[in-house]
């Protein structure tokens, strides 16, 4: 009998121990965000933090250098976006964006040697004026957004040639030819973080013009139709927001009223800027460069890869835990003054036109 | 001393095979196999069968498994046929209800189609069934408590998968087949209509629910511990106040102040789990037909905490205030 109990007990003790494997080792630090009792208030793990710590420290600065002297549009031929730009701080630019973009390739990712570097022979270097065009927009005109600190080449890529969190229009897994599939329901996805949500809520939110709201805002019904599909997309599209910043839903939300303004914190109405910004970067900047872009950089519907919330943000709250590098390459900060109306310029400011289906041409314009 | 339990008994009493009461012409709905299992019979009664089927079980039976023979079709159909994949992403697989353009029309059998004769199919099920406890309880010579309690549950099930989303003109308001995929539902269902919590049936549906887990759990603990003095005899002991009943309601008198009786306990449970549906299903068939938000109702209504601003300057809608 004693053993048995003994037996019992030794399997009991087991188990709880595999039960409690998976949680991470206390004491958590929570930190208040919203009214008492509302339970908004963010958990961190100290372990865990460590590790989010080291992931997003940020290279030294190359030196700084007189803006002073003749312009890089002035000496080199064929500059665009960065023309304005002392030939020092072009330079330096040019460095500092080799060692965040393609540090194992080095200049010939986008110069082809023996060439001028005028010359636009890679895809690389036409879709990085783009790149580089579009960063300088998100710090002028999406301070709503990006804040004080901005964004560099380096928020994203973290010296990988295509910044790691990026995605492609979804397309089904492999399904009965007869069936159609309703594009949720599938395991281990990590882009609604591993829900059966929707999988693809960004083309909808992220690329489509549509407002994720779906909640009505009235008390008794008032003709508002958002279904439950659409809630779903909306929930898979939060899942993304929660998994890519590493918070959870409290860190905007009042959990009791998910839709309503009031009960949420200023942090909620960045987040929603951020979706119009990522809109825009994923219209006007990303998709126009799909027509030089080989296959092998293309999802399997032929599209660019494109910008989420996990694309700068990479599990932190705030990309880099908000540290300031636009103060050291102050030159991202604005968008080119328009210069001569080159083609190419014309069409990456004036992105609400967001036409360069002649891009491979304009490029090549000068 | 080896002493015979209620449940994991250590003693089993080995009795010849019981048919059961004669119930005349409906005897021949009743399979003749009658098997022992001892581990069975440390669960509860060793004796498995006669099974009473009758052509109302059969077609329950039948449309049953069809529908979910359905259901499991259409999750392998979904990952391809792949026994593998099949298993691996059970818990993620669904048949889902047509997508809202659909409306309330027939939609092709591979979009959705599939799940509308499915609901059918297990509708057809789950009522067939609910008439043969009808009958059962008749054949007995029983009252339709059972069949009334279970009718409570179906009318929840109705409501969810078919009165709800007639009355909302869409069968993407229904539930889906599938273990994630439905509880996804629920989830999706209460952040589109602003927080089932604060709808009223709801709330009430959460009391008897876990009401219900309470009221269980004092009856059987008050039955298990006065089971020495013959309390596993409750039904006797109804009528027949004896030692156990007296004993069982002197702890609750003691303890609480009240105390149900041995016949009335049973009616407390029955209107707990009853209710818990009952409620449910009307909190459900509310939510969207007559209620679109049920925050805004709470706050409209007085029943939500207003709390103070979060932050100094109040947050806005964005797209309210004309911003980017």
């Amino acid at each position: 009998m004693k053993i048995i109990n003994m037996k019992w007990f030794a399997s009991a003790a087991v188990l709880g121990a595999a039960l409690l494997s998976g949680c991470d080792i206390p004491p958590q630090e929570t930190v208040q965000r919203g009214y008492r009792g509302t339970g908004m208030e963010a958990v961190y793990s100290p372990e865990v933090l460590a590790d989010i710590v080291a992931a997003n420290q940020v290279p030294e600065a190359i030196p700084a250098v007189s803006s002073d002297g003749p312009k890089a549009g002035d000496i080199y031929q064929n500059v665009e976006v960065l023309g304005h730009l002392s030939v020092g701080e072009f330079t330096r630019l040019m460095a500092a964006i080799t060692e965040w973009v393609s540090p194992e390739q080095g200049c010939n990712y986008c110069h082809v040697a023996g060439e001028g570097f005028e010359a636009d022979t890679l895809y690389t270097k036409k879709v990085s004026r783009v790149m580089i065009a579009m960063t300088q927009n998100a710090n002028e005109n999406w301070g709503a957004h990006v804040g004080g600190a901005g964004v560099t080449c380096y928020t994203c890529h973290r010296g990988n040639n295509v910044p790691e969190y990026v995605w492609t229009i979804g397309v089904p897994p492999r399904h009965a030819s007869g069936m159609v599939h309703q594009m949720q329901n599938v395991a281990h996805q990590e882009s609604n973080a591993y829900a059966s949500l929707p999988f693809d809520p960004f083309t909808r939110y992220l690329l489509e013009d549509n407002a994720a709201r779906v909640a009505g805002d009235t008390a008794l019904p008032t003709g508002h139709e958002s279904t439950i599909e659409s809630t779903e997309y909306v929930y898979s599209l939060m899942m993304h927001y929660s998994d890519a910043l590493g918070v959870n839903c409290t860190h905007c939300h009042n959990s009791r009223a998910f839709a309503a303004w009031d009960q949420s914190n200023s942090e909620r109405v960045k987040a929603w800027h951020g979706q119009q910004m990522v809109k825009e970067m994923n219209n006007a900047y990303i998709n126009p460069t799909n027509a030089w872009l080989p296959a092998y950089r293309q999802g399997p519907l032929g599209d660019a890869q494109k910008v989420n919330c996990a694309t700068c943000h990479q599990g932190a709250y705030q990309p880099l835990l908000g540290a300031n590098m636009l103060a050291d390459y102050p030159n991202l900060s604005r968008l080119a003054p328009a210069q001569e109306p080159a083609a190419a310029m014309e069409e990456t400011t004036e992105m609400e036109s967001a036409s360069l289906d002649n891009g491979s041409t304009s490029g090549e314009a000068h | 001393m080896r002493e015979y339990q209620n449940i994991f008994t250590q003693v089993q009493v080995s009795a010849p095979d019981y048919p059961g009461v004669p119930i005349g012409d409906a005897e021949r709905n009743r399979t003749k196999g009658i098997v022992h299992n001892h581990l069975l019979g440390k669960l509860g009664d060793a004796q498995l069968g006669p099974i009473y089927l009758g052509t109302l079980g059969v077609f329950s039976l039948v449309t049953g498994l069809l529908a979910f023979l359905i259901i499991g079709m259409n999750m392998l159909a979904s990952v391809n046929w792949d026994p593998v994949q099949f298993v691996r992403q059970l818990f993620w697989l669904s048949l889902d209800p047509p997508g809202p353009e659909y409306g309330l029309s027939i939609p092709p059998l591979n979009d959705g189609g599939w799940w509308l004769i499915v609901g059918a199919l297990l509708t057809t099920s789950i009522m067939l069934w609910w008439a043969r406890t009808f009958q059962i309880s008749r054949n007995l010579g029983m009252s339709n408590y059972l069949a009334w309690a279970f009718g409570a549950a179906i009318s929840l099930y109705l409501v969810l998968g078919f009165i709800r989303p007639i009355l909302m003109g869409s069968w993407n308001e229904a539930v889906p087949f599938g273990i994630f995929p439905h509880l996804d539902w629920t989830a999706a269902f209460s952040l589109r209509y602003g927080n089932l919590f604060y709808n009223p049936f709801h709330m009430l549906s959460i009391a008897f629910l876990y009401g219900s887990a309470v009221l269980f759990a004092m009856h059987g603990a008050t039955i298990l511990a006065t089971s020495r003095y013959g309390a596993d005899r409750e039904i006797d002991q109804i009528t027949d106040r004896g030692t156990a009943a007296e004993r069982g309601a002197l702890f609750w008198r003691w303890c609480m102040g009240f105390n149900a009786s041995m016949e009335s306990i049973h009616r407390w449970a029955w209107w707990f789990a009853v209710l818990t549906v009952i409620t449910g299903a009307i909190g459900i068939l509310l939510t969207g037909t007559v209620v679109e938000n049920w925050y805004l109702w709470g706050m409209k209504h007085g029943i939500v905490p207003p709390y103070p601003p979060l932050e100094a300057t109040p947050v806005l809608d964005p797209m309210m205030e004309g911003a980017q």
